[in-house]
């Protein structure tokens, strides 16, 4: 999230897309209602009437898949109708940018495409720039080469009538979104979006998000109270468990995992170091080397040293180009190249797409290492109906973890608050906590390397591992303290601005991480995390302080917000050029004088109308400003409507190119595809619900909630079940090219047929929450229907959209 | 008369009350006397208040777990009506936080091993796994390690060996998930966030 | 300190089904969940039972103009003014409270299963397990220190309030002046009044399971007015109960199944 959860209260209008957040974020959903209360309007857009459609202002029912020529759309509308705020869009973003003159679009493809590795190439997706390299600007955007009129041109492609015909939405919902939603480009209006899953489970997820982000800046919703782009991310600590990049791309803060091209230490941050040469781009990337030689620091601290490149070399690298996502290591698994596997509190057979062909690799495997509270289908893999234990050569392990309340750390919500939570008690028999299971599991293996040696042991015996206590256990304080970052010598900090002159002490924890060193004298286990801790030991997630001062529920005193408790990301663009709210009525942040006052500032630079020392707003980005035009994106600078790997159209109304032009495909013969086939015709969607929680790993253990979702379903319209003579209650199966899931067909009035392309398109929807180990008459996984695909740019698998048939039982 | 919200952080220790120990622990034989159920509340006065934070979606709502104190076993669960987000209140997830203690009879107590075509799980103890588990990891490791690419480049890691999550954890185990995985040079390591 | 007349007001337009308040009732009352089927509806249990004391009803609702609505009613106790569960109770298991709230004493049930005849809301439930009675008590344990029930505590939008009747009163009918249409307060007007309140969108004959116009059963006011007093004095409590059962439905023959599941998970 840019914001947090109590700032959707601030909101005028609330577009909630890709997500069902009444079911799924149940108290983000109190937020949602205190914003109608005060008069916000709320939408719904989802293929299904949901709990959350029963308590928005009105829902728009729309084809899974469809969202980008659904937004796509609504980026026209604005532009057409003049809805953008003007002066935002000039000064806070790269809309005056003038784009190379080779880049060009043609039918679905920007220039580029290389067809044979479904790759681009992105030299033309650049901006020309002046004799002293920065960025050329046409401030009037006309210049048909600015961001601005390149944007207007893609986009006035989605007229009604075809978005209209793609989405399966009328044209009278269509611009009614639009109109309400485009209300909130006044400087003193605000819209926020709340998407999940429903927008990243696509082949064009990414660009789902993109999208909405390029309205949310046209509109000037960036940076403000009650704005923003807000993921509802689906686990408790999985903004954590991001932040702390359990990911093959990216090590912790977002730091880049090194590739096999990459063979020096100063190549490598070279590469990863971006320049600005515009003196009011702050560019704080330009701190990356601080930041990674802080990180490598504490892995190896002493041991890591200039001589050695910091241990650089004892960091796996990937190779050039080629992905590991949990898709990857399934297939790499079922061709039987991966003999090991650790599954620590997750279900993998049941939540990995194509779950026949997951449960298949997992027989492969020489040995399986578990962490849990509760057993769950991975772990009994060798068990599973049909499978003859006899026959599966795999050791497995189950360990018996700790719960969330028996043990001692902190968790991150998706507003960034990294808040602290308390021991409540032991855990029961044998049970540890999974930190101190992975620290006694790497100690007994960085004993055998000590005793043994082998390959790159250095990484291993180096190795800072001293986090248990001295009795044995989990030292959670001390790897908390790791991860904010420590002096490992005395330290001189100087701040030039100020004048000012720091000395902290050798040991002493960096309050933030303008306090890191490129030369090896911090450690820092993770940059954006920096600061959670002040530098006498304080530990800041612990905070609950209540106080609100700007009454827009801040709450800056409760636990910790990265980066440098931040409360609302971009802030400043909340403010004009001169550093005066846009909305004085929602004001976060102000310049006065010659400080910011409010929440805590993206950097204390003044506002940018100050040639001299003023820095733009979006300080993360290269250039300082928010990209319309986004050449990080594999499949194109401008999000493109392409169909679903399974859709039930033959070709993309909108280009030749029916997919995503840079989405992998993969190919094993259980990779089987039917798009637009009779065979399967309806689409099908699938979801969790209140009461059970992803697999279901941990709910379906509880009878509380088992009794209130006892059972896999499908969700079936009137219209549809008429047709297929099913009645409400029967037993019926739901049958894709990869398997079959048999079920209780629950009829309702809130799926409704679709007019696609001038035919009836019927969608279908299932939870995601069962599985067959518990409870034994509860259904399998539903992941046994979908497909091995996923988004082009992060591999999250189109959970969302793929072709089934139903059939009674 | 003002009903009120407010949490068992601020009745905590307002109000002594004998602590019958009798009936400590969930009871959920519906036959229990009347008065231990009035005198739940009673027990939740004289309770340790621990406050957590949700383990389901990523709101991060507070809870407070009242643990008695002579058994150190958590009784009652239910929403922190001091925390900003949540302000006492929970879903159906949330509301049924109690049935992840060691009140629920499926929660896992012992280390489980299944050996190479087992067909049941056998009780061990952490010595046994900890040191087996650290020689499978070696001898994969060891076997299948790539020191240099195909190209020659030295890339210093281990393909044949997996990690999956996970987003259920706490920060500081997420970070050592991450050191340990690097360390072993391990490539392929992902979780739910894809998810 | 005198105990004032609580109302739970039930804002069925906030409820968003999230069923926090059913579970928080099981955690708080200690009750069990059980093994159901999935039906072709998100409502589990079917129905309130003696293990769920309050439950989310979801209906889906079209009116005559097409227009559609997804209908989420927490069901549970009413806690009735003029309670006929009270009335017929021949042993003094079901009670009014000081806060005019209608308590439940499993001690004293002697699972005659009246009350599950009289009331006008199908709500006491029997379990043959344990030949007893049980409903909500409106968390009597929680109130009477002045917190909120489980189920209001829970609660995240404000669907679920509590406080002094008056006062709730005057809540319930502001918040139907501001929506208009057909909705309505439910509650206020019957059977003395009841401590719960429901804000309905729909007219009360739209909602399944609710009665338009509840009342008391006449078998239990002759009951009640005419013969309990008398019979009270001639007999002890217990035999009351079986008197009361023979002039209503006949001689009181114990079902052989509810003998034959006693013990049972």
């Amino acid at each position: 999230m840019t914001n947090h959860y109590c700032d959707l209260k601030n909101a005028d209008v609330i577009l909630i897309m890709g997500s069902n957040a009444a079911e799924h974020h149940p108290i983000a959903f109190k937020w949602i209602l205190r914003a109608k209360e005060q008069g916000a309007t709320l939408i719904h857009v989802d293929p299904r009437f949901t709990r959350t459609s029963a308590r928005c202002d009105f829902h728009v029912p729309l084809r899974s898949g469809t969202d980008i020529a659904f937004l796509g759309g609504m980026i026209n509308y604005i532009l057409e109708k003049n809805k953008y705020f003007k002066d935002y869009v000039v000064n806070y973003t790269n809309a005056s940018f003038i784009v190379n003159s080779g880049f060009n679009f043609k039918d679905g493809l920007f220039s580029g495409y290389d067809a044979k590795n479904r790759k681009y190439d992105k030299s033309t997706w650049v901006f020309d720039a002046d004799g002293g390299g920065i960025p050329q600007r046409d401030t009037s955007l006309t210049h048909p080469r600015s961001v601005f009129q390149l944007l207007k041109k893609h986009y006035s492609r989605y007229t009604l009538d075809k978005v209209s015909s793609i989405t399966g939405v009328s044209q009278e919902n269509l611009l009614k979104v639009y109109e309400i939603y485009a209300s909130t480009g006044a400087p003193d209006k605000a819209g926020t979006e709340c998407y999940a899953l429903g927008w990243t489970h696509h082949t064009v997820g990414s660009q789902n998000i993109r999208t909405m982000s390029i309205i949310q800046l046209l509109l000037g919703n960036m940076g403000i109270a009650g704005g923003g782009i807000n993921a509802l991310r689906g686990e408790p600590n999985v903004q954590g468990s991001t932040d702390h990049a359990i990911l093959y791309n990216v090590l912790p803060g977002y730091l880049k995992t090194p590739s096999s091209s990459l063979g020096t230490l100063d190549g490598y941050l070279k590469k990863y170091t971006p320049v600005s040469k515009d003196p009011q781009s702050a560019n704080y990337y330009s701190n990356y080397p601080k930041f990674f030689v802080s990180f490598l620091k504490s892995l190896w601290e002493g041991k890591a040293t200039k001589g050695n490149e910091f241990g650089y070399h004892w960091l796996p690298k990937i190779e050039e180009g080629k992905h590991y996502s949990t898709m990857h290591m399934f297939d790499r698994m079922y061709e039987d190249k991966i003999k090991g596997l650790f599954v620590i509190g997750a279900n993998t057979a049941v939540s990995t797409p194509n779950s026949n062909k997951v449960r298949k690799a997992l027989q492969n495997l020489d040995w399986m290492v578990g962490e849990n509270i509760f057993n769950n289908e991975t772990h009994e893999f060798w068990r599973a109906p049909d499978v003859d234990p006899a026959k599966i050569k795999t050791e497995c392990f189950l360990l018996p973890a700790a719960a969330s309340m028996e043990k001692e750390g902190s968790q991150s919500n998706s507003g960034r608050w990294v808040q602290w939570k308390y021991k409540a008690a032991e855990a029961p028999g044998d049970a540890i906590p999974v930190g101190e299971i992975e620290i006694k599991i790497m100690k007994a293996v960085k004993e055998l390397y000590e005793k043994e040696g082998g390959p790159n042991a250095e990484a291993i015996v180096n190795l800072k591992w001293d986090y248990l206590d001295d009795k044995g256990s989990f030292d959670v304080m001390k790897v908390a303290k790791q991860i904010n970052g420590v002096f490992l010598e005395d330290t001189v900090i100087e701040d030039k601005a100020k004048g000012t002159s720091t000395v902290f002490k050798k040991g002493q924890l960096v309050p933030g991480f303008g306090n890191l060193q490129v030369d090896g004298k911090t450690a820092c286990g993770n940059w954006v995390i920096s600061g959670s801790y002040t530098a006498d030991g304080i530990n800041k997630m612990q905070s609950r302080g209540k106080e609100d001062p700007t009454g827009l529920g801040l709450f800056p005193n409760w636990s910790y917000a990265w980066p440098v408790n931040r409360r609302i990301l971009y802030n400043r663009a909340s403010c004009d050029i001169n550093g005066k709210p846009y909305n004085p009525k929602r004001n976060i942040l102000e310049w006065k004088g010659d400080k910011w006052v409010g929440d805590v500032p993206d950097g204390p630079w003044p506002p940018m109308a100050n040639k001299a020392q003023g820095k733009y707003p979006f300080i993360m980005q290269k250039d300082g400003l928010g990209a319309l035009f986004g050449p990080g994106m594999v499949e194109g600078p401008f999000p493109e409507h392409y169909e679903p790997l399974e859709s039930p159209l033959e070709s993309n109304p909108m280009s030749s190119q029916r997919i995503n032009p840079a989405a992998e495909i993969f190919n094993s013969e259980m990779d089987k595809v039917a798009s637009a086939s009779e065979e399967f015709p309806y689409v099908c969607t699938t979801y969790s619900c209140t009461e059970h929680w992803c697999s279901g790993a941990l709910t379906r253990w509880q009878a509380w909630l088992l009794e209130a979702m006892p059972e896999l379903y499908v969700e079936i319209g009137e219209e549809l079940a008429k047709h297929l003579k099913i009645k409400n209650g029967q037993r019926v199966k739901v049958v894709s090219a990869r398997g079959e899931a048999p079920c209780v067909a629950m009829v309702t009035k809130r799926f409704k047929p679709f007019q696609v392309e001038g035919k009836t398109v019927h969608q279908v929807g299932m939870p995601f929450n069962y599985g067959w180990l518990y409870p034994k008459d509860g259904g399998d996984s539903t992941n046994v229907l979908t497909p091995t695909v996923g988004d082009a740019n992060t591999f999250c698998p189109e959970y969302k959209a793929f072709m089934v048939n139903v059939a009674k039982l | 008369m003002q009903i009120t919200r407010r949490g068992f952080l601020s009745l905590s220790g307002a109000v002594g009350g004998g602590v019958a120990l009798s009936s400590l622990g969930l009871n959920l034989n519906p036959t229990r006397a009347h008065a231990d159920e009035l005198g739940k509340m009673n027990r939740i006065k004289v309770a340790r208040q621990v406050t957590t934070i949700c383990c389901y979606c990523s709101v991060g709502c507070g809870l407070v777990c009242s643990v008695d104190k002579a058994t150190g076993k958590i009784f009652n669960i239910e929403g922190d009506a001091d925390h900003p987000i949540n302000e006492g209140s929970l879903c159906a997830k949330g509301a049924g936080f109690f049935d992840l203690t060691e009140a629920n009879k499926h929660r896992l107590t012992k280390v489980l091993y299944r050996k190479p075509y087992g067909t049941e799980w056998e009780e061990k103890d952490w010595d046994f796994a900890l040191s087996r588990i650290a020689r499978l990891i070696k001898d994969t490791r060891d076997k299948d390690f790539v020191k240099r690419n195909s190209k020659g480049e030295l890339v210093n890691r281990c393909e044949s060996i997996g990690h999956y999550g996970s987003s259920n954890v706490d920060n500081e185990e997420c970070w050592l998930i991450t050191v340990k995985s690097r360390a072993l040079g391990l490539v392929y390591v992902d979780h739910q966030a894809r998810v | 300190m005198s105990k004032p007349e609580l109302v739970k007001l039930i804002d069925t337009t906030l409820c968003t089904a999230c069923r926090g308040c059913q579970v928080a009732c099981k955690q708080w009352n200690e009750m069990p969940g059980l093994r159901t089927k999935q039906f072709g509806s998100y409502q589990n249990p079917p129905d309130l039972q003696w293990n769920t004391w309050t439950l989310i009803r979801f209906q889906e609702y079209e009116d005559a103009q097409g227009n559609f609505d997804w209908i989420f009613r927490k069901d549970g106790c009413m806690h009735c003014t003029d309670a006929a569960c009270v009335k017929v109770c021949p042993s003094g298991s079901l009670y009014y409270t000081p806060m005019k709230t209608v308590g439940l004493d499993h001690d004293k049930c002697i699972g005659c299963k009246e009350c599950v005849a009289a009331c006008p809301f199908h709500i006491p439930k029997y379990d043959e397990r344990t030949d007893k009675v049980y409903k909500c008590d409106l968390c009597y344990t929680r109130i009477r220190e002045s917190l909120a029930p489980a189920c209001v505590k829970s609660c995240p939008t404000g669907a679920l309030t509590i406080g002094n009747k008056d006062e709730m009163i005057k809540k319930a009918y502001a918040r139907v002046a501001q929506l208009g249409g057909d909705a309505n307060v439910y509650g206020d007007k019957f059977v003395g009044g009841t401590h719960v309140l429901y804000v309905l969108k729909h007219k009360p004959e739209v909602y399944e399971e609710l009665p338009a116009s509840p009342k008391v059963p006449l078998s239990v006011i002759v009951w009640k007015d005419l013969l309990k007093p008398l019979s009270l004095v001639a007999a002890g409590a217990a035999a009351a109960g079986v008197f009361l059962h023979y002039i209503t439905h006949g001689p009181k023959t114990p079902g052989p199944e509810g003998q034959d599941k006693k013990g049972e998970e």
